[in-house]
């Protein structure tokens, strides 16, 4: 069964009219992305970066449509001067979904630098972040995200945080056998 | 290094003979003087910074104009750096969308530093290894007559390389302003009411 929240997020961006959405995968984002591929009225687009993200959002607003953009926290780093120079300086709409990492309970330890700074770095661009743990949470602010983007110009990060998605994302750590050296 | 003849304004008073109602996102740099002395007008998005970024927003526009076609000019140490875009484009196939390259193998804004076209790297042989299905390597006038004839005719999406002298470009620069260049753009292309709501 899909992760729940990955399900309203999909009926959300139906909702509000995203018609293309951008990934970098992550695990806790295949739900959603599975969803998205799947559905003919959304342009799923794999990318090669993050910062790719921040051009197909930022392009499909020129052209008059709306884009979703999805990645693991340790993507935002990638993504900083696109969002600093293109969406701050023309106050385009952004609307990210960040899944965390080196957060609650993450066993990677190059994870946890990153994890820390994601939501300071995203502040430290203009971006408004909502950290979410919670099922509500994470559809109240996906939903209100939403709105606030594309009504009010405005750049928006939900964090969905590792309580929610679990921490043991990392294909080492959901392995039934591992050998050490 | 490549010899270098072709100059800059030659080619796009070329490419513009054939631009119809094409968008055009300008890669940061002397490509936006480019534009903007070719054919200055509200259907050019300038990017005045965002270094890396012009064909993928090449891309987000492309899919969302899938009637119109989206010209992608930028430069060399431009394309440079957003190069896996190459790889989304491909992923895409977007029918609409031309990437045109013009590659002086310096960095022109920065003082004219080598880039590394000038040390080997093949953008036309890297686009095509991404999977673009169509790419046009070009070095001169002839060159640039098939690629007027390719962005009329297709088939997209290509990427051409078109190598040009390292020269000055007519410095002719528009608005700085982000918001206005964005509203600019979609009003041209959504109409003034719709420009200003979201769809």
């Amino acid at each position: 069964m899909a992760d729940p929240w990955t399900v309203e997020a999909h009926r959300l961006f139906k909702k509000h009219g995203i018609k293309t959405v951008g990934y970098v995968p992550d695990a806790g984002l295949t739900d959603l992305i599975n969803a998205c591929d799947a559905d003919n009225d959304i342009k799923a687009v794999v990318m090669t970066t993050e910062e790719e993200g921040i051009g197909l959002s930022s392009g499909a607003w020129l052209g008059g449509e709306k884009a979703a953009i999805l990645m693991q926290s340790s993507g935002v780093g990638n993504t900083v001067n696109a969002i600093a120079s293109i969406v701050s300086s023309c106050q385009f709409p952004l609307f990210m979904i960040v899944t965390m990492r080196g957060q609650y309970g993450e066993s990677n330890p190059w994870q946890i630098p990153m994890g820390q700074a994601t939501a300071p770095v995203l502040r430290s661009v203009g971006v408004r972040v909502y950290e979410v743990d919670t099922e509500e949470d994470a559809v109240g602010a996906i939903e209100n995200g939403l709105k606030m983007a594309f009504v009010s110009n405005a750049a928006v990060a939900v964090l969905i945080g590792q309580k929610l998605i679990g921490a043991k994302s990392f294909i080492a750590d959901v392995a039934e056998e591992v050998t050490h050296v | 290094m490549s010899e270098l003849k072709l100059e800059r304004a030659d080619v796009m008073a070329k490419l513009m003979t054939v631009r119809g109602d094409a968008l055009i996102i300008a890669g940061l740099g002397s490509p936006v003087w480019d534009v903007a002395s070719s054919d200055h007008k509200p259907e050019n998005f300038y990017l005045w910074g965002g270094m890396g970024c012009a064909i993928s927003m090449g891309l987000g526009c492309a899919l969302a104009q899938p009637d119109r076609k989206v010209w992608v000019i930028t430069g060399d140490g431009e394309a440079l750096m957003g190069v896996g875009s190459f790889a989304t484009v491909a992923s895409q196939r977007p029918a609409n969308l031309a990437v045109v390259v013009l590659d002086n193998e310096h960095y022109g804004e920065t003082g004219m530093q080598r880039t590394s076209t000038s040390h080997g790297a093949d953008l036309a042989v890297m686009a095509g290894g991404a999977g673009i299905p169509t790419t046009l390597a070009i070095t001169d006038m002839a060159g640039v007559d098939g690629l007027t004839a390719a962005l009329t005719s297709g088939p997209l999406p290509l990427v051409a390389v078109v190598k040009i002298a390292a020269s000055k470009p007519n410095l002719v620069l528009p608005a700085r302003d982000g918001v206005y260049l964005k509203n600019r753009f979609r009003q041209a292309v959504l109409g003034a009411t719709d420009a200003m709501h979201a769809s």
